[in-house]
């Protein structure tokens, strides 16, 4: 009996001390069976062709590279971020800098939030009574462009993104505003500094631990942008915004399961490396 | 509020200005679900007049009245009850859903329990870990999955969106910001006292943070009667597609039936924004603070 007892005992004791694993065990044992997995087979599959199973060590590699719309897409994909994020960043500090002057402003923000939780497939009829030739925006210009037809597409798909983000980022930006301590401000100010110099000189600096959440939690969302392009346009959009999740759906349903390992190691490694990149950038700068 | 201090004529009209510029836009922004609820209440006939330019494809516009000249809830009757399609679709929404965020709170919330709690081996790099994989848009990680569901015959389920969507990382970082927020020394005096893991956990762990889980999910909520992708590549049958796919599929030429479809759809996010929008704020703002401790 008593043995029983220090068994069950010692064992609980075991129980406890490996607790963090056993918290951990599920969300990993899932993680390992949908991603890390099959990923492994993702990279095994980008070295051989699917069509017979042999080895061709970087020749899908070399075919990636030399496909035109792969090249489009990256650098389509690439365009969008350089030039959504900053716009965003932008737009959303002005806002905040506003808002944050007058607290009674504060329940404006709501208006600016609200876009988020708008399921993508719900604006798509807006955007085309807004965006076809017929539309309200050539009504207003008294113009007939085509504008999901033409270059004014890739500004469409960045003026959505904004639609959709600027609250998410103007309540980061108000957070990390309210963070910075009066004392500092009033201080800046005793010592003669005007508005806009204390802006520069006390409150952008300030705001350098969130601008590097702000703009990975922006990055995160940017790939979710498809989503209205998709919608709108289909699989095959105008030129300038194939993006590569475009490029991604169709190697899916083509079957074309070569390129697409290739393309998805490819991003990993760049994505991942970004990261880590990120997070030397930030590290070395706090620390 | 440093602003606040002098205010001669420019800093008034300074002021107007900024204000004109934060509620214009604001109200601009929220236009495109104005227009929405507004078609929905026109009949078909009238829509098929204002939007003859666009389908005969003239060189007139498209017409746009705020107060329709006969508003009518026709078309919210004929979804609600004439089109039964409709509900099959927005009960897979919202099954779909709700089945997601009960396995994130299975799987993600003792996983963030054990990093935000414990210190061990390895847990610098199985966070690194987890921002990445929060990172990597679906597409990337898409073969994968559609690997091992095929493999393990859920393709075409409802599970093949599911079971994915429940090991994202995203839930995790949220619900870690919350558990960061409970002191040490609460839960090391428990630990005293005999209380074992478990306890600790469910008895302290959860209710403290409670604010937190649910802003999280909030936030999870929205960003699932979203999903848009996973549906697309991984379940054929329509019968069971989420609503998110379905609108779509409604030509332009029913835009009134479209608008009360979107309308519907919209309700229930606005709903739970408009209920829980403090807490939204509050994932929002733990998600980027997590991202930061996180890197």
């Amino acid at each position: 009996m008593k043995k029983a007892y220090n068994y069950i005992l010692r064992n609980k004791a075991g129980l406890n001390r490996n607790a963090k694993f056993l918290f951990l065990l599920p969300g990993l044992l899932g993680i390992t069976i949908f991603i890390f997995v099959p990923f492994g087979d993702v990279v095994i599959r980008s070295f051989h062709t699917s069509l017979t199973g042999e080895f061709v060590g970087l020749n899908n590699y070399k075919n990636l590279f030399q496909n035109t719309a792969f090249r489009l897409a990256v650098h389509n994909t690439i365009r969008f971020i350089m030039v959504c994020l900053p716009l965003l960043l932008l737009i959303s500090l002005l806002l905040a800098v506003m808002i944050n002057g007058a607290p009674k402003w504060e329940k404006y923000k709501d208006m600016y939030l609200l876009p988020m939780a708008i399921p993508a497939a719900t604006i798509v009829l807006v955007w085309k009574m807004l965006f076809e030739k017929q539309g309200f925006l050539n009504k207003t210009m008294e113009t007939h462009i085509d504008f999901m037809g033409t270059e004014y597409a890739f500004w469409i798909l960045v003026g959505s993104y904004l639609w959709k983000n600027i609250g998410f980022t103007l309540v980061l930006w108000l957070a990390g505003l309210k963070n910075i301590s009066r004392e500092i401000l009033e201080a800046a100010k005793v010592d003669g500094a005007t508005g806009i110099q204390s802006f520069f000189c006390v409150t952008l600096p300030n705001l350098k631990g969130s601008m590097y959440t702000i703009v990975v939690i922006s990055l995160l969302n940017s790939f979710k942008s498809f989503r209205e392009v998709f919608l709108v346009s289909g699989a095959y959009p105008q030129e300038d915004i194939y993006l590569l999740q475009h490029i991604f759906n169709n190697w899916f349903t083509n079957l074309d399961f070569d390129k697409m390992s290739v393309g998805s190691v490819l991003s990993a490694l760049f994505i991942g490396s970004l990261c880590m990149l990120l997070q030397k950038l930030w590290n070395g700068e706090v620390e | 509020m440093m602003y606040r201090k002098k205010k001669g004529i420019v800093g008034r009209i300074f002021r107007v200005l900024q204000f004109i510029i934060v509620v214009g836009l604001g109200i601009l922004l929220c236009m495109p679900v104005l227009i929405l609820v507004f078609g929905s209440i026109v009949d078909e006939i009238e829509w098929s007049g204002r939007i003859a330019p666009l389908i005969m494809d003239t060189v007139e516009y498209i017409e746009w009245k705020w107060i329709p000249d006969y508003p009518t809830l026709v078309n919210f009757r004929d979804l609600l009850f004439f089109t039964p399609q409709f509900f099959t679709l927005f009960w897979n929404s919202i099954t779909i859903v709700l089945l997601i965020l009960l396995g994130q709170m299975l799987v993600g919330l003792p996983g963030a329990w054990s990093l935000a709690v414990y210190n061990f081996r390895g847990k610098k790099v199985l966070f690194s870990l987890y921002v990445i994989l929060m990172i990597l848009p679906f597409q990337v990680t898409m073969l994968s999955k559609y690997l091992v569901l095929s493999k393990i015959h859920l393709l075409n389920t409802h599970w093949a969106v599911i079971l994915p969507a429940v090991f994202s990382t995203f839930p995790v970082f949220l619900f870690y910001r919350s558990f960061c927020g409970i002191s040490k020394e609460v839960l090391e005096a428990a630990r005293m006292d005999g209380a074992n893991e478990w306890r600790i956990f469910t008895q302290m762990g959860l209710p403290l943070a409670r604010g937190g889980i649910f802003a999280a999910l909030i936030l999870d909520f929205l960003e699932g009667l979203n999903m848009m992708e996973e549906p697309m590549a991984f379940l054929n049958d329509k019968s069971l597609w989420p609503l998110s796919l379905y609108l779509p599929e409604i030509s332009i030429k029913q835009a009134g039936m479209a608008c009360a479809a979107s309308v519907i759809t919209l309700i229930v996010s606005f709903f739970v924004f408009a209920m829980f929008k403090d807490y939204l704020e509050m994932g929002i703002i733990s998600s980027a603070l997590n991202a930061k401790s996180g890197i």
